[in-house]
Formats: C-alpha cells, sequence, structure tokens
C-alpha cells in the first residue's frame, strides 16, 4: 500500500514538472480503473482548475480534428501549451477501437508543449464523461493553458463531456440538412461557438443563415449570443477569428461571474456523481455478501415485492437518526 | 475492466501507401484492441513521441520503402534513450531474411513478410504483450 503511495506520489511528482511519460501512465491507469487511479487524482486535484477546456463537437467527418490542428497551432503561436483528448467509439461487438484523429495532426507530434492522447468511449455507459473529465485534469495539472477535447456528437455521453467544457463548439458542414438533428441532439443549448467548416463548398453560406435563424429563435436572454464562422480547417481559413472568439468567449464567462457558476457546478456534478456511484457500489457490495441482495431479487421476480419498497427497506438501516 | 491491449501502427519513410497498415489496424481492432493510427510520410522522432504520448504496449511499423536498415534502428534507439523497455516494436514489409535477422538481434520482436496473414499478426502481438 505504502509502496503504491510512493509510486503515486511520485507520478504525481513527475507529471507536475511536465513529464509526458508520467502523463501518459496516470491516463492510462485512469482509463483502465487501476485501484492507484484514485490516489492520483487526490494528489493532482489540489493542481487543476487553470486550464481553459474547449469542447469540439459535430457529426462524424465534419473536420473536428482538421480544426483541432489548426487551432492548436493558433494557441501554439500565441505562446500557450495545448493539450488534446481525441474520443473515438469503441466497437460493442469486438471491444476494439482504431483512434485516427492523430492523422490530422501530425505536426504537433514533437513539440513538446503539446500533448495529444486518442480515447476510446469503451464500454463506459455514461462514465465516459467522467473518463474524460479525469483525462482533462491530468493535462491541467500538467500545466496544459489551452485543453481541446474532441468527441462525436452523439448520444448523452458526449453532450455531457461538451457541457463540462468551458467553451463549446459545436461543428457543422454545409448539406447536411439535419436541422432536426440538431435540436433533438440538444446540440443548440450547448454549443458557445458554432462554425460551419468546409466553407470552401458551394452551399455553406445557406448552412450559415439556417444556423442563425435557428439561433434567433433560441433566443434567451442569455448576454452572449453564440456566433456562427464560416472556417475552411483544410486551408486553414477562419482559424484566427475562431481563436479570437474562444478567448472571448472565456473573458465572457470571467466578467459576467459565469465562471465562478460554472466551477461550483462542477465541482457539485462531480460530488454527486462521485457520491452516488460508490454508494451504489458499497450498497450493492454489503447486502450481496450478506445473501440478502439475492433473496429480494427473488421476491421481486416472482412479484412479491416492488422494487420502490425493495429499496426503501434496504436504506432503513442507513435513514435512521 | 481488464486492461486493454493498445498498439501503435506507424508508417515511417517516404511510400505513399498505407492499405496494409490499415488493414492490420482494423484486424487488430476487430481482434479487441485500441489501435492508434498516424498516417503517412512519420519520422522516428514523431512515432516514438506517440508511443510515449498514448501509453501503447506495441509499436508496429509498416514500410515498403527500402529504408528499413536506417529507419527501425533510429526507432530502437529513440526508444532505448527514453527508457521504453516495456514497449515492444515489430515491423512489417519487404525485408530480406537476412536483415530481418539483424533487426531482430537489434530488439525488433517480430517481422512480417508480405503477405502475412492479419491473423498471424494479431495472435503474435497478442502474445508478445500478453508475455510482459
Ligand atoms: N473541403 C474541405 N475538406 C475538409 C476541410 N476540413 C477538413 N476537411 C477534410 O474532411 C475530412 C475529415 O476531416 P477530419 O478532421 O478527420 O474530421 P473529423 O470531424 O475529425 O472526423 P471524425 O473524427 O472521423 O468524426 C478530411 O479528409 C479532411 O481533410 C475543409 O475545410 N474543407
Ligand atoms: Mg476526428
Amino acid at each position: 500500500m505504502t509502496e503504491q503511495n510512493n509510486e503515486v506520489s511520485a507520478l504525481a511528482e513527475r507529471l507536475e514538472s511536465g513529464d509526458r511519460r508520467a502523463a501518459a501512465r496516470i491516463i492510462s491507469m485512469l482509463e483502465d480503473n487501476d485501484t492507484g487511479a484514485r490516489d492520483i487524482i487526490k494528489a493532482i486535484y489540489p493542481k487543476t482548475g487553470k486550464a481553459h477546456i474547449v469542447g469540439i463537437t459535430g457529426p462524424p467527418g465534419a473536420g473536428k480534428s482538421t480544426l483541432a490542428d489548426k487551432l492548436t497551432r493558433a494557441v501554439r503561436a500565441s505562446g500557450r501549451s495545448v493539450g488534446v483528448v481525441a474520443v473515438d467509439p469503441t466497437s460493442p461487438f469486438t471491444g476494439g477501437a482504431l483512434l485516427g484523429d492523430r492523422v490530422r495532426m501530425q505536426d504537433h507530434f514533437t513539440d513538446p508543449e503539446v500533448f495529444i492522447r486518442s480515447m476510446a468511449t469503451r464500454g463506459w455507459l455514461g462514465g465516459l464523461a467522467k473518463a474524460t473529465k479525469d483525462v482533462v485534469k491530468v493535462m491541467d495539472a500538467m500545466g496544459k493553458d489551452v485543453i481541446f477535447v474532441e468527441t462525436v456528437g452523439a448520444g448523452q455521453s458526449e453532450v455531457s463531456i461538451i457541457q463540462a467544457a468551458h467553451t463549446s463548439i459545436v461543428v457543422e458542414m454545409p448539406g447536411l440538412g439535419d436541422d432536426i438533428q440538431a435540436i433533438k441532439a440538444g446540440i443548440m443549448e450547448i454549443g458557445d461557438i458554432f462554425v460551419v467548416n468546409k466553407s470552401d463548398r458551394a452551399d455553406s453560406a445557406r448552412t450559415v443563415s439556417e444556423r442563425e435563424m435557428m439561433l434567433d429563435l433560441n433566443q434567451s436572454k442569455a448576454a452572449w449570443r453564440p456566433p456562427v464562422l464560416q472556417t475552411v480547417a483544410r486551408d486553414n481559413k477562419g482559424i484566427e477569428e475562431l481563436l479570437v472568439k474562444i478567448d472571448e468567449h472565456m473573458v465572457h464567462l470571467r466578467d459576467s461571474g459565469q465562471l465562478d457558476d460554472y466551477f461550483k457546478k462542477q465541482v457539485r456534478a462531480e460530488f454527486e456523481d462521485l457520491l452516488r456511484e460508490e454508494l451504489a457500489k458499497y450498497m450493492l457490495e454489503e447486502y450481496t455478501a450478506k445473501n440478502v441482495l439475492e433473496k429480494v431479487l427473488e421476491k421481486l421476480e416472482r412479484r412479491e415485492l416492488d422494487p420502490y419498497s425493495a429499496v426503501q427497506q434496504l436504506m432503513e438501516p442507513l435513514c435512521k437518526k | 475492466m481488464p486492461k486493454k491491449i493498445r498498439v501503435l501502427i506507424a508508417k515511417p519513410g517516404l511510400d505513399g501507401h498505407d492499405r496494409g497498415a490499415k488493414v492490420v489496424a482494423r484486424a487488430l481492432r476487430d481482434a479487441g484492441m485500441e489501435v492508434i493510427y498516424t498516417g503517412l510520410h512519420q519520422t522516428p522522432e514523431q512515432i516514438v513521441e506517440t508511443a510515449i504520448q498514448e501509453d501503447v504496449d506495441h509499436i508496429g511499423l509498416s514500410l515498403l520503402s527500402g529504408a528499413h536498415m536506417t529507419l527501425i534502428p533510429r526507432v530502437l534507439e529513440l526508444m532505448k534513450t527514453n527508457n521504453m523497455e516495456d514497449v515492444t516494436l515489430s515491423a512489417g514489409g519487404i525485408i530480406p531474411d537476412e536483415e530481418a535477422e539483424m533487426l531482430k538481434a537489434q530488439g525488433v520482436v517480430g517481422v512480417y513478410g508480405p503477405g502475412t496473414p492479419t491473423q498471424e499478426i494479431v495472435d503474435f502481438i497478442k502474445n508478445t504483450v500478453k508475455r510482459k
């Protein structure tokens, strides 16, 4: 145990000094849910909370990785360091994953101020958001100034990843015509900046005006009206303007006090999630060990008991004052 | 959750075909591994740095350019400088037998010639990683 503690604190120390191998190792421990993972987070937590976390989401092939690549270049030119977390789906059939986002980011592989990590969604079922947040924490503790998180914008866990970012960029491309999909996915609500990439294509202006119209319909009292920008990521066009908006959004968050709210919300959500998870795990283990769970489940199967009463019964000893 | 095997498939050198590399990458994915694919024209420096950041268990190089006797030793050298004793390296491509032996003597764990069944590569990498 102490040996492991020593290993953990050594890793945490190396991480703080920017050691890439330590960072890589720690991320793997978090991904594998290794027993040391929890201690790592304990050790690095005080060092986190400094980076600007920018989510990049959108349909497959919209140009998210290309944008992340060009944005990385622009952020580096401004003298800041960059972390990139690129999430790709795990095959539900084989458990394997092909992580190809790096293909677009080759220019930065040997820049010591850029750290890129590819992540597979694995079988997390909602835990993905937690794993991603933890990986972001590692890069944050490592001292990266701006952290890009790329995910395909589909499904609840992706939405919650993006909600964990300070600034969320929704990337679209002309000619998809999936306005209804966008509303359904709740993407209109989470986007702080909308980007119509591949604006070298003919119908890009229409996509922009459609998006503008929807944002006007969606108008709330919020002080930040999400801008709609055009880029040609492949040709590095519109990237400077996009970075200006990203930085402006952070200034807006700070000036309006929303950044404080953001931290409050994040801290609370994270704490509640963890408490819920640990509590449920503890209870299940306890009642399994005491052979109670099996009996309760049998009663449920025979319809002699309903799930609400079952949970209430199991909770009773906890609720005693 | 059991630990996933992570493999980097990289294409060093100047040749412009990555069909073989992609076929292998897909086969490894289908065997349940997480495969990081980085595209064409990688320098040994880029390959080793990627392997570090992605914390892979194994690096698979795919070469057709004939420059294997300079590129592969360079990758091995960089792996040594970075103390990556826990990462293994294999290579696929047109590599004559005597050169394959030389590379193995330097630390490459496997060399696959053209036409090697992908299942053989999958099994080889699985066993190599498991043995560590
Ligand atoms: N015409 C055009 N093509 C682009 C542009 N930006 C990116 N592409 C191309 O679009 C394809 C997909 O780009 P990626 O950056 O990989 O897209 P992605 O959204 O990250 O894709 P996934 O991660 O697979 O969902 C590549 O072939 C890019 O070269 C652009 O502005 N114009
Ligand atoms: Mg991508």
